[in-house]
């Protein structure tokens, strides 16, 4: 009877084994658990969109949706371009380019968030840094802020002609997104 | 607080119910003869009203949850169908959409009363910690459901409060970004997270609900506080709970019942804004974006400090500081009536809170900028500098020897005072 055969060892290996059981039985739960609320297959899908810039005229600017979030495409005139590339490094709030197909470290050269030989052409993140407004100045009459770009009305960050941030709460300059020229009219955005 | 069971179990039934489980006993013993102090104000009523206000976002929630679709083609259509075509759905909606603003207006209230009567203080810092995650529930389950109408406001404010995560980049680049995405399942706020927000918004109140429990069981424990901070010492100090504190806490919510009645049939859109009128537009942001008032404070506070990581902080220290008054108040002295120099301090904090109230609806810029970082200063000064450094220079007026000294001047018995009626022992329910 097991009333005085007392077993520790045998005891204390059923108590460690269930407990390891349901410690890392419910470790192993938690990750599908969360995970399951990360971007799913369908999100992920990189879905590359062509947009055709032919119709866009001088200082005109269109708004097109990639992956739910809207770029901004803006044809600048050449006083806006040179505005932006006279512009110090060194004293910008976000030096860095914020060019996902460069280095992290690239200088916010206005070089840097353009393609070479399509230096006119902008194409910019429209999500304000700082807590993802879509900033004004798409529209010929919209207010454009400070530096002649884009101002965000949410808490006031004002963008320059290259989507560089100049003032405001927001601590990055407006994202470029990985896009290429397919011809000179013609960009594939993802 | 502990005190001896007269209950008596009245019929065959409850004599056989009470040996299997004494729920009645209990209910009799924390909701009829619970001993309450005999000088509680109408401050003391807003537990009961509290109480009221969940149990109406409960039922109206329910109701509402019948004939919402949280999809991001129909919810903002499935608002307006329950507005016109669900017999009684205005009320519904109107009295959910009303009931969050007043379930606010109780808990500030309900709050402030804390804090001016010490009621934080030993031994009931864990009743007044429970309250604080209380406080922190409701905003979760009001930014939640705020989102569900998915007009132009909800959305935006889905986004931009959503967004404060992001901050966390500044400290481990990526983590915050990483945070966002898990939060909205998507690279943008979208009808996968219109969904989770639903899902999280018809939880969270019922764990709310347990949460209230362990408030209210923490009060049965350690017993109410009162306007003079002293304890119940003798049976004189106290009346029962019925018929003095459930007949009072009545006639209040009678009271209440009535500004939230006229706000629901003649101004239900008073408190919220009319943007959100307008469909969720991810193209779009409103020229002005505001929350809900009684997020403001809040707001004003976040905006004020000109780095988003800090300012991000700031926002949650602001409630999270409340978990500390317990130790942070030095004095002695319980209520503030006795406190000659605190008293001035208590009123220039509730001014700041209502003056950050008025800087949050209004641009972050110029002046309005400027005020808001003198408040937001001396919000945080008030817990951190004023309130342990008054306790310890201020000398505290003298205390009432007893609750019953004070409400019926010195001399009087300790013991069968007028307000414990002698004749009660012969009143039948009491046989
Ligand atoms: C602590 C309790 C609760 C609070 C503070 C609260 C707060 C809110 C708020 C502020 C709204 C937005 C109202 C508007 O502007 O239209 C809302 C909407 C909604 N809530 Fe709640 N709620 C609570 C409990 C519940 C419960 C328990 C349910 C369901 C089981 C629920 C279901 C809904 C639904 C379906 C909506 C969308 C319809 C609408 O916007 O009117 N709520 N809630
Ligand atoms: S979101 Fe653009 S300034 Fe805050």
């Amino acid at each position: 009877m097991a009333s005085d055969i007392i077993d520790p060892t045998r005891r204390d290996f059923v108590m460690i084994a269930s407990a390891a059981f349901a410690g890392i039985g419910g470790a192993a739960s938690l990750w599908p658990l969360i995970d399951q609320m990360n971007p799913d297959a369908s999100a992920e899908a990189l879905a590359s969109i062509e947009v055709d810039l032919e119709p866009l005229g001088e200082g005109q600017a269109i708004t097109v949706l990639w992956r739910g979030k809207p770029v901004f495409i803006r044809h600048r005139t050449p006083e806006e371009v040179s505005m932006a590339k006279k512009v110090d490094i060194n004293a910008l709030p976000d030096p860095e380019a914020q060019n996902t197909e460069l280095p992290e470290d690239a200088p916010a050269t206005d070089k840097n968030r353009t393609k070479e030989g399509h230096e006119k052409w902008l194409v910019v993140v429209g999500i304000c840094t700082h807590l993802g407004c879509i900033p004004k100045g798409q529209g010929l009459t919209d207010q454009k802020g400070e530096y002649g770009g884009w101002f965000c009305p949410c808490h006031g960050s004002h963008y320059d002609t290259s989507g560089r941030i100049r003032k405001g709460p927001a601590p990055d300059n407006l994202a470029v997104p990985p896009y290429k020229f397919l011809n000179d009219t013609k960009i594939k955005i993802g | 607080m502990s005190h001896p069971s007269t209950y008596e179990p009245s019929n065959g039934f409850s004599k056989w119910l009470d040996r299997r489980l004494p729920v009645l006993r209990l209910m009799h013993g924390q909701f009829i003869e619970f001993p309450t102090p005999r000088n509680l104000n109408y401050l003391w009523t807003f537990g009961g009203i509290l109480s009221f206000c969940l149990v109406v976002q409960l039922i109206t929630g329910i109701v509402l949850a019948m004939h919402y679709v949280p999809s991001g083609d129909q919810a903002f259509s499935s608002i307006e169908h329950i507005m016109r075509d669900v017999n009684w759905g205005w009320l519904m909606r109107y009295s959910h959409a009303v009931g969050g603003s007043m379930f606010f207006l109780a808990a500030y209230i309900h709050i402030a009363r804390g804090l001016y009567y010490g009621s934080y203080k030993d031994p009931r810092e864990i009743l007044w910690i429970l309250g604080v995650l209380i406080f922190l529930l409701m905003m979760a389950i009001a930014f939640m459901g705020y989102s569900l109408p998915w007009g132009q406001m909800s959305f935006w404010a889905v986004t931009v409060i959503t967004n404060l995560f992001s901050s966390f980049d500044t400290i481990i680049p990526g983590v915050g970004s990483a945070i966002v995405r898990w939060i909205w399942g998507g690279y943008s706020v979208s009808e996968t997270t219109l969904n989770r927000l639903f899902s999280l918004h018809y939880l969270l109140p019922f764990i709310l609900v347990g949460v209230v429990g362990l408030h209210i069981w923490a009060l049965h424990v350690v017993g109410n506080n009162n306007p003079t901070g002293v304890e119940i010492q003798s049976d004189s100090d106290s009346v029962p709970f019925h018929p003095y504190i459930t007949m009072k806490d009545a006639f209040a919510m009678s009271l209440f019942w009535m500004i939230f009645a006229w706000l629901i049939f003649f101004a239900p859109n008073y408190l919220g804004h009319s943007d959100n009128y307008i469909e969720a537009n991810p193209l779009q942001t409103p020229p002005h974006i505001v929350p809900e008032w009684y997020f403001l404070p809040q707001y004003a506070i976040l905006r004020a400090i000109p780095s988003k990581l800090l300012g991000v902080i700031a926002m949650f220290a602001s409630i999270l500081v409340l978990f500390f008054v317990s130790w942070l108040d030095t004095s002695k002295v319980r209520s503030t009536k006795y406190r000659p120099i605190y008293k001035w301090f208590f009123w220039l904090f509730i001014f700041t809170c209502i003056a950050l109230g008025y800087l949050g609806a209004k641009p972050a810029e110029g002046v309005y900028l400027f005020y808001a970082r003198i408040f937001t200063a001396y919000y945080f000064i008030h817990f951190l500098v004023v309130m342990p450094l008054i306790g310890v220079i201020e000398r505290p007026k003298p205390l009432p020897n007893s609750i019953t000294e004070d409400v019926l001047g010195k001399g009087s018995s300790p013991s069968g005072g007028a307000g414990k009626p002698e004749a009660a022992p012969a009143a039948p329910e009491n046989r």
